[in-house]
């Protein structure tokens, strides 16, 4: 039989469940808590792919960039290696530690390094140093066969694989990290099984997003954000959403509101009831940023240094509810996801359809 | 003793028991294919003068007429086709140049036809476009990438000059003279109520017609007919013409007799004259000059009107559309060689150019390859029959599709392919008086509204059998097409995967 095509090879499209948890204060919990949310959601996945990324996790390493990075043989490695050396002073290497489980098979070998650009390379590449990271990361991720960098952000870190989320939390043993943001996954591919670098969350400099979805217009967005250097290595609706908000947010300089109205823009006549000075600045946005915009159904919680973001499509095709307690906030697929963890809620709220529910930590992070 | 050698390809069969003998056949026929035998007391025909356009059918009021293929033939022959010897016994009595109108009716591929549509099922979900918003507003023009905010943290709104459409389908360039001034103004009147654009295409715009400015684009072709300053002002946008897919490579040519006192007015000859475009701009020999042309119209409109350079599928259409985009252009136009024209040579139209969807899928890939695809916009034309082959071109890469023959059609034309003539029973292609006047322009618009409106519904229920409910997410988004019975290299080409995979 022939060998079934690896994601990326093939768009493999997905349902799936999601949560995301922050402290407003920046006070740092336990992975567990996430583990607990997405646990409850078992039946929205199907074994083939769930996902964590912590923020705050690395408080020690803060002023680096932590690379987790899965290799498939030593080849892989060896090749990344030498890349890495070549683009990075490496501060420190280490595997990332995993317990043995029965449900998580076939891991690759999984590793950590915090890094930062060799000044010289960086001064020659004439881009700033974000940039740099990314053009790295997008390098690595294309080019050098077997090797995936998982995330690259700063103080924050993506632990996923094949299998169900609550089982890949403990494989990554996430109970002994704290963050205080957390966002979880448990994915339900279709087509046919999934990678471990496909599964969710995607990550790309300090943005992580997880998704449950699927868009319609997925070729339209791809094909115009890979005119600024990216490259949808994965083809999955994730990817593709975190290059246009990286290129949007940190590249342009757009507020997360304005990407979110550009992602999942009001319709037009939502637009034409808005007064004169608004109706301009959203027919601007439809019109300059229309290859940005999303269809089809999505809820997204985007995680940054500063915060979450959740957001649904234009339409609402998909389930997403916010609820918040003290300083803590929460976000998931389902209200239970986050009764689980918090049974007793200040309030509830479902966001309605390209309606953003940005939330920020209140204090810098020390 | 005369030797007839061409013999005529259609026969008029009249039903000889329902004809009355009205002779409205022969009244309304220009060819003078009807008359009355006086002796015999019955209608015949001349058929070898019947260019089958089915005027005397569409208009007898008993039915008895019916229009058929010959089935007079040559001995059979695999290689020399009866179009074959026939063109060599005209070329050899003439020693002229064949000539024909509208699009090539060869058999070349027509990749719209092998190409199909996605629809969702199950893990997303369609929508349906009675019930929910589906959204076909499309804008023309540069886009901007940056956002600047004024003093009060609003976004500062100004754009480069944008063409707003209510659906992507514009009617493409057709001049008065070579079409009449009822079909000019059913366009005009039709563009309008459907918050699209006309194309005055290189005639000049008539005084009357300039109330329809808003939806209105100014041609400027190499014969510069007509261009003045407060015609360029008149349009929302200026096209300049390079090249027509019909005739790619070479000019135009109206003869004296359409140019009647009002087209020559409009046009600016005197008249009676030929009106002859060269085959290049004599001011653009290059690219370079081509920008100094643009920015020329941009600076006598103020920077206020979008710049369309429309030019011919083409080999190396890819590199081209590249040059043109960095020359200041606002919109590509390309047009497919299987489009139409009121007069071409025979040769050039059926075997110079390429197919408009692969010409769009190469210009495409190659302004995103060279990262300026949100420089430009594209429009296409040459062929568009249908609503399928509008969300075709959308979702292989176009920001909108120009429609000629479909609009014409919608007129009453009926592909005779013979508007050189001027003699157009249907009042489309014609200045003569008593013909122009069978087409009604309000009925005219009528039509042409409701064609475009018909499409529109399709354009929507097929946006939301994919779950698109905006037509900018259906752009380039080629992941929803698949061909079908294509090579390796077409799908290569167009960039999509074949039906199954």
């Amino acid at each position: 039989m022939d060998r079934i095509k690896k994601e990326g090879e093939i768009r493999i499209p997905s349902g799936c469940a999601i949560s995301g948890i922050i402290s407003k204060k920046g006070n740092r919990f336990s992975g567990q808590t996430a583990i607990d949310s997405i646990r409850l959601m078992h039946d929205r996945s199907n074994g083939l792919g769930g996902g964590f990324a912590g923020y705050g996790i690395y408080p020690e390493y803060k002023d680096y960039y932590a690379f987790h990075i899965f290799y498939m043989d030593t080849i892989a490695k060896n090749e990344c290696m030498s890349f890495l050396e070549e683009h990075f002073d490496l501060i420190n290497l280490s595997k990332i530690p995993t317990r043995k489980i029965p449900s998580i098979t076939d891991e690759p070998m999984i590793w950590r390094y915090f890094l930062s650009p060799l000044p010289t390379k960086l001064a020659e590449s004439q881009l700033t140093e974000e940039e740099y990271v990314v053009r790295c990361t997008i390098n690595v991720n294309a080019h050098i066969k077997g090797a995936f960098i998982v995330s690259s952000g700063k103080n924050m870190g993506v632990f996923k694989a094949q299998g169900y989320p609550e089982d890949v939390g403990e494989f990554y043993k996430l109970e002994e990290y704290s963050g205080y943001s957390w966002t979880a996954h448990g994915r339900y591919p279709t087509n046919t099984p999934g990678w471990w670098g496909g599964a969710h969350p995607f990550s790309l400099l300090n943005y992580s997003v997880v998704h449950n979805g699927e868009i319609s217009s997925y070729d339209a967005n791809r094909r115009y954000i890979e005119m600024f250097g990216y490259k949808c290595n994965l083809q999955t609706d994730t990817e593709v959403i975190t290059y246009m908000i990286d290129f949007l947010n940190r590249k342009k300089n757009i507020d997360l509101k304005t990407v979110a109205h550009i992602l999942a823009a009001p319709f037009w006549s939502t637009i034409e009831r808005m007064d004169e000075t608004k109706k301009l600045e959203y027919k601007y946005l439809r019109n300059n940023y229309e290859s940005f915009l999303v269809t089809g159904p999505f809820s997204i919680i985007v995680s940054y240094q500063n915060g979450l973001m959740a957001l649904n499509d234009r339409l609402k095709l998909r389930s997403l509810v916010v609820g918040e307690k003290d300083d803590m906030v929460y976000m998931a697929s389902e209200e239970e996801a986050i009764r689980v963890i918090a049974p007793e809620l200040d309030s509830i709220y479902y966001p309605k359809g390209g309606e953003p529910y940005i939330v920020e930590l209140e204090t810098e992070v020390q | 003793m005369k030797v007839n050698l061409i013999q005529s390809e259609y026969e008029v069969i009249r039903d000889q028991s329902r004809c009355i003998n009205c002779r409205l056949c022969e009244k309304q026929c220009s060819n003078g294919v009807n008359y009355y035998d006086k002796k015999l007391k019955v209608m015949l025909s001349e058929e070898w003068k019947c260019v089958n356009c089915h005027r005397c059918v569409a208009v007898c009021p008993t039915h008895a007429l019916k229009i058929v293929k010959s089935d007079h033939c040559f001995k059979t022959n695999a290689n020399w086709s009866k179009h074959d010897i026939t063109n060599i016994f005209r070329q050899a009595q003439t020693g002229g140049v064949l000539l024909s109108s509208m699009g090539t009716p060869k058999e070349y591929p027509v990749y719209w036809d092998k190409m199909l549509i996605n629809a969702s099922q199950v893990t997303n979900p369609s929508i349906d476009p009675l019930r929910e918003p589906m959204e076909t507003r499309t804008f023309l023009g540069k886009k901007k990438l940056d956002i600047e905010y004024d003093e009060n943290h609003n976004i500062i709104t100004d754009t480069k000059p944008q063409m707003e459409l209510s659906l992507p389908v514009m009617f493409s360039a057709m001049s008065y003279g070579s079409i009449s001034y009822n079909a000019h103004k059913a366009l005009a009147t039709a563009a309008q109520e459907l918050g699209t654009f006309y194309n005055t295409g290189e005639g000049g715009l008539h005084e009357d017609f300039y109330v329809y400015g808003e939806n209105t684009i100014v041609q400027v072709a190499s014969g510069r007919f007509g261009v003045h300053p407060t015609y360029l002002d008149a349009g929302k946008a200026i096209e300049i013409k390079m090249g027509q897919g019909a005739k790619p490579g070479i000019g135009g040519h109206l003869p004296g007799r359409k140019i009647t006192k009002e087209v020559s007015k409009t046009r600016m000859i005197p008249q009676g004259s030929d009106a002859i475009s060269p085959a290049p701009h004599h001011d653009i020999y290059s690219i370079e000059d081509l920008r100094q042309l643009v920015y020329m119209l941009k600076e006598t409109t103020n920077y206020k009107k979008p710049i369309i350079v429309k030019i011919a599928a083409v080999h190396n259409v890819g590199a081209i559309a590249s040059g043109i985009a960095r020359c200041g252009a606002d919109i590509i136009a390309i047009d497919g060689f299987r489009g139409g024209t009121g007069a071409a040579p025979l040769r050039i139209r059926d075997n110079v150019g390429i197919p408009v969807e692969l010409a769009l899928a190469a210009v495409d890939k190659r302004l995103r390859e060279e990262g300026i695809r949100n420089e430009v916009s594209l429009v296409v034309g040459g062929t568009i029959r249908s609503s399928a082959d509008v969300v075709k071109a959308i979702a292989l890469g176009a920001d909108a599709v120009y429609i000629a023959t479909s609009a014409l059609i919608a007129l009453g034309c009926h592909l005779c392919r013979s508007c050189h003539l001027g003699k157009c029973n249907w009042g489309i292609a014609t200045q003569i008086k008593e013909l122009e006047d069978r087409l009604d322009p309000e009925e005219g618009a009528k039509n042409l509204v409701n064609l475009i409106s018909a499409w529109k519904r399709e354009i929507k229920e097929m946006m939301g059998g994919m779950g698109i409910n905006s037509i900018e997410a259906l752009k380039g988004n080629r992941l929803m097409l698949r061909g079908i019975g294509l090579s390796e290299k077409e799908l290569e080409i167009l960039g999509i995967e074949h039906a199954g995979e």
